[in-house]
């Protein structure tokens, strides 16, 4: 299969982001987004989790998975694999950099359920993606994930000083928010 | 709860047989009820908003997703709750996953023999009902403390909830979007903006829907 590295790239930040055209990973993005310093730091987690979650699995897949015809077990496989690595990054992170450590530790945990890492190992197979041209889809994914949740914690910590109606205060203004930068995003639609 | 305790310890001992079964049913409808308004899980407790927002292009879909959800959500309480007390306390929450993610997997299997179409639509959300938040958030906090039959009606109540909530949401875009409702030509005339169909259509409805279910339900 013939796809080029720019249109993968293009598509998954811009195009397809992954929040606001295919909603995954929307709990961290109306969780952690009120702040832009906390939200860089979730995008970072996730960006890192992202591009080692798709090559284990990529493996897993081609090498375990497929030979055995046991293709079946893909969704159980996948969230231990996430699960596991996600634990284990979190371990050696605490031994080798403390300091990184410190800015990401918080939001490890919050990775596993977050239901974009998995998505993106799924939907990495169903596109019958290479080993890299699925790195780089799971790199350009989570930065399009970091880029919508630092413009929506932009957006939102403007909305702090704003008077909303009460029915609308915290989440439906979030959402109705949401809506507008997804029509932002449509704009994108057709680049590739 | 408290409430259901009083009265069963100041009924009269004579009719106690009747009243008791009364007040039992009552509990265990109100266990029920809980989940669809009280403790709503898309409009109170926000949760599960990807298959929410991804899988209410049109009703059926939205019906779809939330039985398929419900079915997970009460077989696992079920099978959560009678193996609580086997399984050690710190490898609990990989134990429930695991759990989860099989019958996750029985029900794409399924869904895949009898409901081809729905599970086209449906796409990579079938799958990611094992992240979904609302099924490990009850294990956690109801299955892995309760008995086996309340926990199944939590889940009855829980995914009844949800089911109703995705199946209006997705009413709502599919009346706004195409001008129908379950597939049939409701003729609301011809102006029938497609936006709502699709993503930013998904975030504003629910806004929206959320917005006046804090107005008129919530107090």
């Amino acid at each position: 299969m013939e796809v080029s590295y720019f249109a993968i790239i293009i598509g998954a930040i811009f195009v397809n982001n992954v929040v606001l055209a295919q909603f995954l990973g929307i709990c961290p993005f109306l969780g952690v987004s009120s702040k832009i310093e906390t939200s860089l730091g979730m995008g970072a987690a996730v960006t890192f989790v992202m591009a080692l979650s798709s090559i284990v699995t990529w493996l897993i897949q081609t090498y375990i998975l497929v030979p055995f015809g046991i293709e079946y077990m893909q969704t159980i496989v996948f969230i231990l694999v996430i699960a596991a690595l996600v634990q284990m990054v979190e371990i050696i992170l605490k031994k080798v950099s403390p300091s990184l450590y410190q800015a990401l530790g918080i939001f490890l945990p919050l990775i596993t359920t977050n239901c974009a890492v998995l998505g993106v190992a799924i939907l990495m197979i169903q596109k019958e993606y290479t080993l890299l041209q699925g790195v780089v889809y799971g790199v350009s994914t989570a930065l399009g994930f970091a880029l919508a949740l630092v413009i929506f914690a932009g957006l939102r910590e403007r909305l702090e000083f704003e008077e909303v109606p009460k029915a609308f205060r915290g989440v439906p203004i979030a959402l109705i928010t949401a809506s507008i930068l997804a029509m932002a995003f449509m704009g994108f639609s057709g680049l590739v | 709860m408290e409430n259901s305790n009083a009265e069963v310890r100041t009924a009269p001992v004579k009719e106690s047989a009747m009243s008791k079964t009364a007040a039992f049913m009552r509990e265990k409808l109100l266990l029920v009820w809980k989940g669809v308004i009280r403790e709503n899980p898309t409009f109170v407790l926000v949760l599960g908003m990807c298959p929410t927002l991804g899988t209410t292009t049109s009703a059926a879909n939205g019906f779809g997703m939330g039985v398929a959800t419900m079915a997970v959500l009460i077989m696992s309480n079920i099978v959560i709750s009678l193996v609580k007390n086997l399984i050690p306390d710190k490898v609990r929450i990989p134990a429930f996953i695991v759990i989860i993610a099989s019958f996750v997997t029985v029900i794409q299997m399924l869904m895949q023999a009898y409901f081809q179409s729905l599970y086209a639509s449906l796409g990579v959300f079938i799958p990611l009902i094992v992240v979904n938040c609302i099924i490990l958030g009850r294990a956690e906090a109801f299955a892995s403390k309760n008995g086996a039959l309340d926990s199944a009606l939590d889940g009855v109540g829980i995914g009844l909830g949800f089911t109703l909530s995705l199946t209006v949401i997705g009413a709502v875009r599919e009346l706004l979007g195409s001008g129908s409702v379950f597939g049939f030509n409701i003729g609301i005339g011809d102006y029938t903006p497609l936006v709502l169909v699709l993503a930013p259509g998904g975030f504003l409805v629910l806004g929206f829907l959320m917005a006046l279910f804090n107005k008129f339900v919530k107090r």
